[in-house]
């Protein structure tokens, strides 16, 4: 009998449970509700400006949007891949796509009639899987330009238009070597340029330094490698055969690192990725400029105390300035639970309604042309001129813009080349170790 | 004076009450007790099974398998262990892994004895002991943080502190040479405190009559650790030690808040490694093959300490 009462009791308590996870799991995601992630805490107005006009053309629809940090925010979708959790909708990144394809965890995004032309050039594109299926809808992008201190550069008497029109070789480093050495001051107050300068005691360095780069150079090498006319792989997406084993790239790795041996750029003991980045250094007054991303434009604009120009990238010597042109994307999960109402959503997102509201506030570029000239206005009324940011994406014939390096074993790449390439700038090794690791990357890629 | 001549520790006396051969009412009652027992055991045994035993398990059969956890793992025998063994970045983790062990337990265990043997012979301040346990009261990645901020090649105060006083900067979290050091002593820095409370303890665990038979007999301070303290203290300092040194195998947070395993895998400890290979390839069944080989070196460091200090033996009585 009275085992009979436990089970019973055990009996009705597993069962409540059940009951309890299972309107527990369907809470969040009725069949009205889209859940939206995102990472930028400075973009979660402007999204939840979007979400509101789409609830109005969608009446009963409605988006939940969280935003998380940017570590965070992988390792919980990663986990809500896994455990079914993740959200219906997710902003993604052109580094983790390959990843994510791999992993068979996006649904297909073919029938929202996304088209190229509606958007900058290249941002649709990117977000193609190898089996010709779209995976994302263009949200963003962002270009890279050099920042400068006004007032560092005027005591230096560079004026704002010879440092838009600075350019560079990996011989002599042209213009553009000599306006870093000349803006860099030791802490006798000689300048790089002056006999007698004490490249181990610098006070100011003439450019930042973002570390060693990973396999992308982003902000680091990248604008230098692309204007000397080099590529990362074989074809523009989906490429098998990296080439960092190419003289024209080690010859740009061994120039660009150099600087740091010269005393115009901060040796990567200064650097920190979490303590003490570029623009952390160029806050402190250490660093009289910054190659930086579009990302950054309101947070170098943010530092008290400072005027700040923005400059475009050098030429190369392919008489080009070249910038990295990454674009953020929206992302359905293949796992989403309101699929439908998720499609509604990412085609609102990509659509120009959205994109203007994104642009007016002024945080970033939206991928659509009018999306980008709300975004312009926007900081032009903040009074920053971005044109350093814009000009790349509206001028094919001066400048070169390219993708971030869409691969498969994209995380693979980035832990190989993380370690070499601080080997070489940390160090010393030269750029030709780099044949080794290219070795290995292209081996996993092609097994 | 000799530690043998030393009175045995009190024991609870029999209290003769019990018969030594159950009667049948015991056995029942041993039945009983042992229902009850299960009862209150199968909580702690269930939490014992499934986190422990049961990913234990299968972290080792997936150590045989490729598994990027969305897919079903796939059986690839022995591959993971054969690249293991070829993986050069494994091997220069296992030293870095261990160079920090030796650093870190190596400079902690002697400054927690000296402290510990302070606070016993000096001393009766609570505060004094509040104030050792103090960094240890700090998470590890808050004092991470906070020794990254203060040990920062160009903007650190530390560094400040240093050019200040007529030095050249130095990379501590930067530099291949100096960031493992640094590493070990911020931990040591966080752990020493405890680890010498832990070692307090045992000291009070010494009778006090032998030191002061020994002060009789003329003994100086130094004698009377050697000869009193230390053997006394062994079974205690060797559970420390296997505690610590474990612990010490297993770094990972203040390696990724600090320096994320650079300058070029000058820090890429074994656990920081394992967990990239994982959380950040995906590849899980590598990751479980080098977990499984962790877990095989600290298992021998383990029993190899276990018998060389005879940890479970006392000399005391």
């Amino acid at each position: 009998m009275r085992l009979r009462t436990l089970t019973a009791l055990v009996g009705a308590l597993g069962l409540s449970l059940v009951t309890g996870c299972a309107q527990g799991g369907s809470a969040g995601s009725s069949a009205n509700t889209v859940t939206y992630w995102l990472w930028d805490a400075n973009q979660l107005p402007a999204y939840q400006a979007c979400a509101k006009g789409f609830e109005k053309e969608n009446p009963g629809l409605k988006v939940k949007i969280t935003q998380l940090g940017w570590s965070d925010y992988w390792t919980k979708l990663t986990a809500g891949f896994i455990a079914g959790t993740q959200p219906d909708v997710f902003t993604d990144h052109i580094q983790k796509f390959g990843q994510f394809a791999d992993l068979q965890v996006l649904e297909p995004l073919d029938d929202l009639g996304i088209k190229d032309d509606a958007y900058q050039p290249g941002l649709a594109a990117n977000w193609m899987g190898q089996d010709g299926h779209r995976y994302g809808a263009p949200k963003d992008w962002d270009t890279v330009a050099l920042f400068y201190n006004q007032k560092l550069a005027k005591d230096a008497g560079l004026n704002p238009e010879e440092l838009n029109n600075l350019a560079w070789n990996p011989k002599d480093g042209g213009t553009f070597e000599k306006a870093i050495a000349h803006l860099t001051i030791d802490r006798n107050g000689k300048r790089g340029d002056e006999p007698g300068f004490d490249k181990n005691n610098v006070k100011v360095y003439g450019l930042a330094t973002n570390g060693g780069g990973f396999g992308d150079g982003q902000t680091q090498w990248s604008p230098f490698t692309a204007s000397a006319g080099w590529d990362y792989t074989e074809k523009p997406r989906w490429g098998t055969d990296y080439q960092y084993d190419s003289q024209t790239f080690q010859s740009v790795i061994d120039w660009y690192f150099g600087l740091a041996e010269k005393g115009y750029m901060p040796p990567l003991s200064d650097y920190n990725i979490q303590s003490n980045q570029a623009n952390t250094q160029f806050a402190a007054g250490k660093a009289a400029t910054a190659m930086d991303g579009a990302w950054m434009i309101s947070t170098y604009h943010g530092f008290k105390g400072i005027d700040v120009g923005t400059a475009f990238t050098p030429a190369g010597p392919t008489g080009k300035r070249a910038t990295m042109m990454n674009g953020l994307a929206d992302s359905i999960a293949k796992g989403a639970r309101n699929k439908e109402g998720a499609r509604k959503w990412v085609a609102y997102l990509a659509s120009d309604k959205c994109q203007t509201v994104v642009g007016k506030a002024g945080v970033v570029f939206p991928a659509t042309p009018a999306g980008t000239e709300a975004a312009i206005a926007a900081y032009k009324k903040k009074g920053i001129d971005v044109t350093a940011f814009t000009e790349p994406v509206a001028d094919k014939k001066d400048f070169r813009t390219f993708s971030y390096p869409i691969t498969n074993y994209a995380a693979d790449v980035t832990a190989l080349m993380q370690p070499a390439m601080e080997d070489v700038f940390g160090n010393g090794k030269p750029a030709s170790s780099l044949d080794e690791t290219n070795d290995q990357i292209n081996f996993i890629l092609n097994q | 004076m000799t530690v043998a001549s030393s009175s045995p520790p009190s024991r609870l006396p029999l209290t003769g009450a019990e018969p030594l051969v159950p009667t049948k009412g015991a056995k029942a009652r041993a039945r009983g007790d042992g229902a009850l027992a299960a009862v209150f055991i199968a909580p702690a045994m269930l939490g014992f099974l499934v986190f422990l035993c049961w990913p234990t398990i299968r972290g080792i059969w997936l150590s045989f398998t490729r598994f990027n956890l969305l897919t079903p793992a796939e059986w690839v025998g022995l591959d993971n262990y054969i690249r293991m063994v070829n993986d050069p970045i494994f091997w220069s983790s296992l030293g870095v892994t261990v160079e920090y062990v030796v650093i870190n337990i190596g400079v902690q265990t002697v400054s927690a004895l000296a402290i510990a043997v302070l606070l016993q012979r000096l001393t009766q301040s609570s505060l004094l002991r509040g104030i050792v346990l103090t960094p240890y009261l700090m998470s590890n990645v808050v004092a991470g943080l906070v020794w990254l901020w203060i040990l920062d090649t160009q903007l650190g105060i530390g560094n400040e502190i240093i050019t200040a006083i007529g030095f050249d900067r130095i990379p501590f979290l930067a530099d291949e040479t100096w960031a493992i050091p640094t590493i070990a002593l911020i931990n040591v820095w966080r752990h020493v405190g405890y680890t010498a409370l832990l070692l307090f303890a045992g000291l009070q665990a010494i009778p006090n009559d032998m030191y002061e038979a020994a002060k009789v007999d003329g003994a100086s301070e130094w004698r009377m650790f050697w000869r009193i303290t230390m053997p006394l203290l062994r079974p205690v300092l060797a559970v420390v030690l296997i505690m610590t040194v474990i612990g010490s195998f297993q770094v990972f947070d203040t390696v990724a808040v600090t320096t994320a395993g650079g300058p070029a895998n000058a820090t890429n400890v074994l656990q920081y490694y394992i967990y990239g290979s994982a959380f950040g390839r995906f590849q899980f069944g590598y990751a479980s093959a080098m977990s499984v080989a962790l877990l095989v070196v600290l298992s021998a460091i383990t029993v190899l300490q276990y018998r060389l200090t005879r940890a479970g033996q006392s000399d005391l009585g």
